[in-house]
């Protein structure tokens, strides 16, 4: 039984490495917007480094499991969704290393006091991302469980979106410069961006999973 | 000349071949979880293990509900079930084999003017609304199971893929082993009483009898079917009454399979009549008729909103019409063979149709059973009680024996052929009422006295 179904289980194995490697890819987005903040720029260099490594081997597995679902023809019925589901989730991993490394390449003057609340910005984001994580794991394995962990990503989605508005208020109530400003507002943007597309995945993984209900 | 008649029965077993295979495997090519090549191995073996194994005992109940004995009798009932399945298909109603056979079979009863036994033709007709009841309800019940079962073990979906492939491949398996078992009856049922196969004996171990080489033949002729022309049928059945899954799709196989399996399985009829339970009957049903019960089932118990309500009003016309159909063609058809031809289309040396009652009653009297090999017969019905009773044997139409064995000449009025008109027939069943025994042929020269003992 198991050697009929082992390369079902690879399969199986693989997905599940692809899921956290985007998880892993969150932490280290948070890692690094704490350790840019507290001025530690030479460890955060590092973590954005092993991001960038993670999404390159991200880009490569997803594209390994795709092929595979295609050559053996597996979860036919599944097969547009699940493909869906992997890619929209692989923009999520992007749009993280891509934020980071816009950090590291503008080096964005955030002030001292508002350090805090980017730094929950970039914590509620993040925690979007991995109820996203969980939502997807559920649709393979139990999708009654689907539905609670598609609630927690819309609630964190919400708390980034108050987030980000209390940021871009803090930011252009002071007397900075308005280029400043506007730097910093994109920022906030990116940060929300993360969790917009991680509801995007949420939104196309509720309809995959009313389709599975047998 | 017999080969050329046997055309008909394998264009039949051809056509079953090509449209209820599909009823099988539809579901698991047109999800794409079966390839066909693939469906079509399988089941082409199982159809064909299923009609050489078990094909007997449905086969028994058609020869009940009209014993086509004369190969162009055989002919054009096999002939006109074919063309009334490639009609129906052509105007795209969906056909039963079975139906269209059983139609075909009551025509020639009509023509031949051989008395239909209401008991079995009820008992077909029936299973006819029971065997699409029963699949409904199967599936309904496997649903919740397979609901609760799923939800509970929380299986990756990979895996759940695995393993429904493999299930909707082995439940396949069952599913064309049970449709050769319950259906070999409609292709090759109306030729077994003029098989032309000799019984073989294998190396002393088994004897392959002639019966059996015939359903081969007709098994040969559904795999034939299977392979070139039901890929079509596979990949559109299924999603036109509701669009079902993977997991609906092995919900509604299995459910089939098994309401075939429960028409055509000896051993649970045995089971049931073991525990006092009503026997269910060994009737050929149709595999179309218990797919679209099973996908209902399954179809209502989502909520029924999936439905497609002019489908099923087109199917239920369907299945009105064939046996109609194929009833009035196979009339037209055998007037012509006998009368322009000029071909037998009932044999004139075959027990008297009122014998065949007399046989079927005391079948009936047994139990129900209709076992296909030698059956146990009760004790000798009361119509021996009679003074001076006197056999009728069939096979020597023009002599009377008296109970002891001794030819009597009897009372000139009693010397009947059995191929004569109806008058004479009615002068065979007034017979009866006198306590005229008939001497039955289906059983033993060394059982016969058996029949006589008081």
């Amino acid at each position: 039984m198991t050697v009929l179904f082992r390369k079902h289980k690879q399969l199986e194995a693989q997905i599940d490495e692809y899921l956290d490697l985007v998880v892993q890819g969150g932490l280290l987005f948070k890692q690094g917007v704490k350790l840019y903040l507290q001025g530690r720029l030479e460890e955060f260099e590092t973590r954005l480094q092993q991001l960038q490594e993670m999404e390159e081997k991200g880009d490569e597995l997803r594209r390994h499991i795709e092929t595979k679902l295609y050559l053996r023809t597996l979860i036919p019925e599944s097969r547009g969704d699940v493909l869906g589901l992997l890619e929209s989730s692989d923009k999520v991993l992007n749009r993280i290393t891509e934020t980071l490394l816009q950090i590291s390449v503008e080096i964005p003057d955030i002030p001292d006091d508002l350090d805090p609340l980017y730094n929950d910005l970039a914590e509620y984001a993040i925690s979007t991302v991995e109820g996203m994580v969980k939502a997807i794991r559920a649709y393979f394995r139990d999708l009654t469980s689907v539905r609670d962990n598609i609630n927690q990503v819309l609630f964190y989605r919400k708390e980034t979106n108050k987030t980000a508005e209390n940021f871009k208020r803090a930011v252009f109530r002071r007397e900075l410069r308005l280029s400043h400003k506007i730097h910093l507002r994109y920022f906030a943007y990116h940060a929300e961006l993360i969790a917009e597309e991680a509801e995007d995945v949420c939104d196309r993984l509720s309809i995959a999973t009313i389709k599975r209900y047998i | 000349m017999i080969w050329f008649f046997l055309i008909s029965g394998l264009f039949l077993g051809w056509s079953l071949g090509a449209n209820d295979a599909a009823n099988v495997f539809g579901t698991a090519v047109g999800t794409r979880m079966v390839r066909f090549k693939v469906a079509a191995l399988i089941s082409s073996l199982f159809v064909i293990l299923g009609a050489v194994m078990a094909g007997s005992g449905t086969t028994e109940t058609l020869g009940a509900l009209g014993a086509v004995d004369a190969i162009a009798g055989s002919f054009t009932v096999a002939l006109m079930a074919a063309i009334t399945v490639a009609w129906m298909t052509r105007t795209a109603l969906p056909v039963s084999t079975t139906q269209a056979i059983v139609g075909a079979i009551i025509g020639w009863d009509f023509f031949t003017r051989s008395p239909i036994d209401l008991r079995v033709l009820s008992k077909i007709i029936g299973s006819w609304i029971l065997s699409p009841v029963l699949a409904a309800l199967l599936a309904m019940a496997l649903y919740f199971i397979f609901r609760c079962c799923l939800n509970r073990a929380r299986i990756h979906m990979l895996r759940l893929d695995a393993y429904t492939r493999t299930g909707l491949i082995l439940v396949g398996a069952l599913g064309a082993y049970s449709l050769g078992a319950n259906n070999i009856a409609n292709v090759m049922g109306v030729f077994v009483h003029a098989s032309p196969f000799q019984d073989v004996h294998v190396f002393d171990l088994f004897v392959f009898s002639g019966t059996r080489q015939l359903f081969l033949l007709g098994g040969v002729a559904i795999a034939v079917g299977i392979y070139t022309y039901s890929q079509r049928m596979m990949t559109t059945v299924g999603n036109d009454i509701f669009q079902l899954t993977p997991v609906l799709a092995l919900i509604v196989v299995l459910a089939q399979s098994l309401v075939l399996l429960i028409f055509a399985s000896k051993s649970l009829q045995g089971a049931l009549i073991a525990i006092g339970l009503p026997p269910i009957p060994l009737v050929p049903v149709s595999s179309s008729q218990a797919i679209i019960g099973a996908i209902l089932g399954v179809g209502l118990v989502k909520g029924g909103k999936g439905l497609n309500y002019r489908i099923l009003f087109k199917i239920s016309l369907g299945w009105i019409l064939t046996p109609v159909m194929a009833a009035v063609l196979s009339f037209i058809a055998l007037f012509f063979m006998q009368n322009v031809f000029e071909l037998e289309v009932i044999h004139k040396e075959s027990p008297h149709p009122v014998a065949q009652r007399v046989e079927r009653v005391d079948r009936a009297d047994a139990g129900d059973a209709l076992p296909h090999h030698e059956p146990e017969r009760p004790a000798a019905r009361p119509l021996h009680q009679a003074d001076d009773p006197v056999i009728w044997n069939p096979n020597q139409p023009n002599e009377l024996v008296g109970q002891d064995g001794n030819q009597t000449p009897g009372p000139a009025g009693r010397r009947m052929n059995p191929a004569d008109s109806l008058v004479e027939r009615q002068a065979m069943t007034v017979a009866d009422s006198l306590h005229v025994v008939v001497a039955d042929t289906t059983v033993p020269p060394y059982r016969q006295n058996e029949l006589n003992k008081p």
